[in-house]
């Protein structure tokens, strides 16, 4: 009896509790979302404009064929279903037959056909659609890629920002490279997504209204979204604290981070940057010099203390990261580290032939590209002074001043920061492929070169099977952190801030580069 | 008609200096390592090489430097600021859209200093050893020194947070609704505090100058004589000596015109004002040499404009200025 009574009581509280989680799980119409960018939006086209600035946005604009859940498992979005063919060199999308513009127009498979041309011709990773050869469209709502060869890294390029599919109606009027440049990119954008544009003011806000054609049928919950841009991180500190701004993503400055921390009505949370991936490393020049020997790379790593940059710098906000991939990615395998170690450093030092003479082995420059990271190269500086390297830092007056420098390969040690964009063949294989050598800021920049790391991402580019794809990655990360072209230290801490009002923020893989179609206002 | 031709040449001679202005700052940008290729590529979180290429093409910036120098110039010639390379947007559009931001905030600050600093060094001359100069000195050089960005996030904390009595950012809350004085308060309740921020710099100026010049008009003849004849205090302070001492306040705050750019643009960048200061700053950051170019031309206009509107007013007050003699 007792036990009949205990199991109903423990039924009913289930029950209760289960009816309090559903209703505060009921998601409310309407309202207007302030939300920050944190500078100014270049061109709100995303299918030729990639960035985390225009991701936001971009993705409320433009639908793409795929979203992604947290599991990093894709969903239908404007593909109701998709098929990969046997050999992996088909994908099929079935599109979603309701789907309109937000002029009335229909979106069919036409448009998917005319959006691949124009990202292949515009966007800045070509390596996304580059097996991509031609798009087929049997009838309106079939879209058929057809590749070259298979690419697996295709379903994440599917998905976010990467494929926005643009009307080609509106933006086939003119060449497809000169999409980049129409005029409707910032003023009367059309696309597919849950919100339309409304105004678009240059370095003050994007204000967006509810597209109510919008193909999935009672979405989006919100009537509006203002986006401001305040580009000073400590106003937009105080407009989270006071309650002006209700959302913001890619926070990244420690003492501001832990400040709105304490802030009661405030959510502070590193979740949604898995896809986008951002890490910090010291790169190092494997091409000339002291640090073509790996030893010495191995040395500065021993010397360097990662955690006095997780502690002092980043003030316990970032994550440890020791291969070129995000520790968020399916793919990250996690590395041994290197621990502080002077002895270690200085042993290895002495057997690459450094001897300390007159007090100092060697003489290395560090550059560094935007002032934000300025501490960690001083503490670069200070830590190599303790195995005698003598290292001067090198500033640079401004981006596009040290992106020469880097693109050139004229550095011997720079503190960086890049990028994952998804998929390891968008923005991992750039950093270490060794045909992508000095093409430009964030391609292999270092000058490695590894035959075995070569073969690795080549097979994994083609590989079908996600375990096998695992596996040659991961032996791909231990070649990278035994090498070391670069010293992998810690993931940037982006963090998206968010107050009590906000039901159901973009927390997903994509961050806030995602339609925001199920975010809504409490009250 | 003598008068006529020497505006004439004044006209002539800014031009000249501008198109000269112009050309230098196009051979300097151009001789900074890297362009606005990079700065692209740096917001689309980095671009293959051939894309780079593609656009560097695009945008004419493979062209030899003479070649790209003259068909900028060219354009100039006939009015057209050209095209903004990181906006995608025409040069002058872009700024016409930030102008009116700017001037209402520098005019608001440059209108209220004056007003203001010239009271209170009025003030502090009359009595200069007693406490309120004492306090205006303090305060001049309290205004002066502090660095902008500091003063307007210590006014962002105090009356933003703290106090919640100002908004953070912007010029406008664009989920008011209501008619023109809703959105004229709305606007006004924007400017305070950026208008105090910028304002304390020139009214320090204007106090200390307005002080310094008043105390030596204070102590001249022709007021020893309006004393004498037995006019009040206040008549002689405000009717006599007043007038005289405004000139080089008024020419200080004629200089103070080119502030439009270089003192606005920590102000706004610290209060996301949407103005031309930001858009100077973002565009020399970013490498858009026309728009940076097209700033400096539309700043040099307002610095004419200024410069005309103070010799009016030093007419106005002095009638000495522009007459024969």
């Amino acid at each position: 009896m007792n036990k009949f009574v205990k199991g109903l009581a423990m039924a009913t509280a289930l029950t209760a509790s289960f009816a309090t989680l559903t209703k505060a799980e009921e998601p409310k119409m309407g309202g207007t979302l302030i939300t920050v960018l944190g500078s100014n939006v270049r061109n709100l086209n995303s299918a030729v404009q990639s960035g985390i600035v225009t991701g936001f946005p971009g993705a409320q604009l433009f639908a793409s064929p795929l979203r992604y859940d947290e599991n990093w498992e894709p969903q239908p979005y404007l593909a109701e279903t998709w098929e990969v063919s046997e050999d992996g060199l088909t994908v099929t999308l079935n599109l979603v037959k309701n789907a309109k513009f937000h002029d009335g127009m229909p979106l069919t498979s036409e448009d998917v056909a005319f959006s691949v041309e124009v990202i292949k011709a515009n966007h800045p990773f070509k390596s996304m659609f580059a097996p991509v050869e031609s798009v087929s469209t049997p009838d309106a709502h079939t879209a058929i890629l057809n590749l070259s060869r298979p690419h697996p890294a295709l379903m994440l390029a599917m998905s976010g920002q990467l494929m926005s599919i643009i009307p080609k109606h509106i933006y086939g009027d003119g060449e497809i490279k000169d999409v980049k440049t129409h005029a409707r990119n910032n003023e009367n954008v059309v696309g597919s997504g849950p919100f339309k544009l409304t105004e678009f003011k240059n370095g003050e806000h994007v204000i967006l209204e509810r597209f109510d054609d919008f193909f999935i049928e009672g979405r989006p919950y919100l009537d509006k979204i203002v986006m401001r841009i305040i580009t000073d991180p400590a106003a937009r500190a105080i407009a989270y604290e006071n309650g002006e701004i209700h959302m913001g993503a890619f926070e990244s400055l420690p003492r501001i981070i832990n400040r709105l921390k304490k802030v009661d009505s405030l959510t502070v949370t590193s979740d949604g940057y898995g896809a986008i991936g951002p890490v910090d490393w010291l790169a190092m020049n494997t091409t000339k010099g002291p640090l073509a020997d790996v030893r010495v790379r191995k040395a500065i790593a021993y010397a360097v203390d990662k955690n006095f940059i997780h502690k002092a710098l980043m003030q316990g906000t970032a994550s440890d990261s020791t291969s070129g991939i995000h520790p968020d990615s399916p793919f990250y395998a996690a590395q041994e580290g290197y621990d502080v170690d002077l002895e270690k450093s200085a042993a290895l030092l002495d057997e690459a032939g450094f001897p300390v003479k007159d007090g100092t082995r060697m003489s290395l420059t560090i550059d560094f590209g935007w002032p934000g990271v300025k501490p960690q190269v001083e503490y670069v500086k200070a830590a190599l002074k303790k195995v005698n390297i003598d290292v001067q830092v090198r500033a640079s007056a401004d981006f596009p001043t040290w992106a020469k420098k880097m693109g050139t390969m004229d550095f011997d040690m720079s503190w960086d920061t890049v990028f994952n964009w998804g998929d390891p063949v968008i923005g991992v294989h750039r950093t270490y492929d060794s045909t992508n050598i000095a093409k430009g800021v964030w391609s292999n920049t270092q000058g490695y070169s590894n035959a075995r790391a070569d073969e690795l991402m080549a097979m994994a580019a083609v590989e079908t099977d996600p375990a096998k794809r695992k596996a040659l990655y991961g032996e791909f990360q231990q070649i990278i952190a035994d090498e070391l072209p670069v010293y992998h230290t810690n993931t940037v801490p982006y963090h998206t801030v968010y107050n009590d009002k906000v039901g159901n923020p973009p927390l997903g893989i994509w961050g806030s580069s995602t339609p925001i179609d199920m975010t809504y206002l409490k009250e | 008609m003598a008068t006529l031709q020497s505006l004439l040449m004044r006209i002539v001679y800014a031009v000249i200096l501008l198109m000269a202005v112009l050309v230098l700052n196009f051979s300097m940008m151009h001789l900074a390592p890297g362009d606005v290729a990079d700065t692209i590529s740096q917001s689309m979180g980095g671009a293959d090489q051939e894309i780079l290429d593609q656009i560097r093409a695009d945008y004419g910036l493979d062209q030899p430097f003479l070649v790209q120098l003259g068909s900028y110039m060219g354009k100039v010639l006939r009015f057209d600021l050209g095209y903004s390379f990181f906006y995608n947007t025409p040069v002058t559009q872009l700024i016409l859209q930030r102008l009116p931001a700017t001037l209402l905030l520098v005019f608001t600050a440059q209108i209220l200093a004056l007003f203001i600093g010239v009271i209170l060094g009025v003030i502090s001359a009359r009595k200069p050893n007693g406490i309120a100069s004492h306090f205006v000195t303090i305060l001049a050089l309290f205004g002066y020194s502090a660095p902008v960005f500091w003063t307007g996030i210590l006014l962002l904390i105090g009356f933003s947070l703290n106090i919640q009595l100002f908004p953070v950012a912007g010029m406008r809350d664009v989920t008011i609704e209501g008619g023109f004085w809703v959105h004229f308060v709305d606007i006004v309740r924007h400017l305070v505090l950026p208008v105090i921020t910028l304002g304390s710099i020139f009214l320090a100026l204007y106090s200390r100058l307005a002080r310094a010049t008043m105390m030596e008009v204070l102590g001249s003849d022709y007021v020893r004589t309006a004393k004498a004849k037995g006019l009040s205090e206040r008549e002689v302070v405000y009717k006599h000596a007043l007038k005289n001492s405004l000139s080089p306040v008024i020419t200080l705050a004629g200089l103070q015109f080119s502030a439009v750019i270089s003192g606005a643009v920590l102000v706004e960048a610290v209060f996301s004002w949407p103005g031309l200061g930001t858009l100077a700053f973002q565009s020399i950051i970013a490498r858009d040499t026309p728009t940076i170019l097209g700033i400096l031309f539309f700043s040099a206009l307002v610095v004419i404009i200024g410069n005309l509107l103070t010799d009016i007013a030093l007419r106005f007050v002095d009638p000495r200025v522009g007459g024969k003699g």
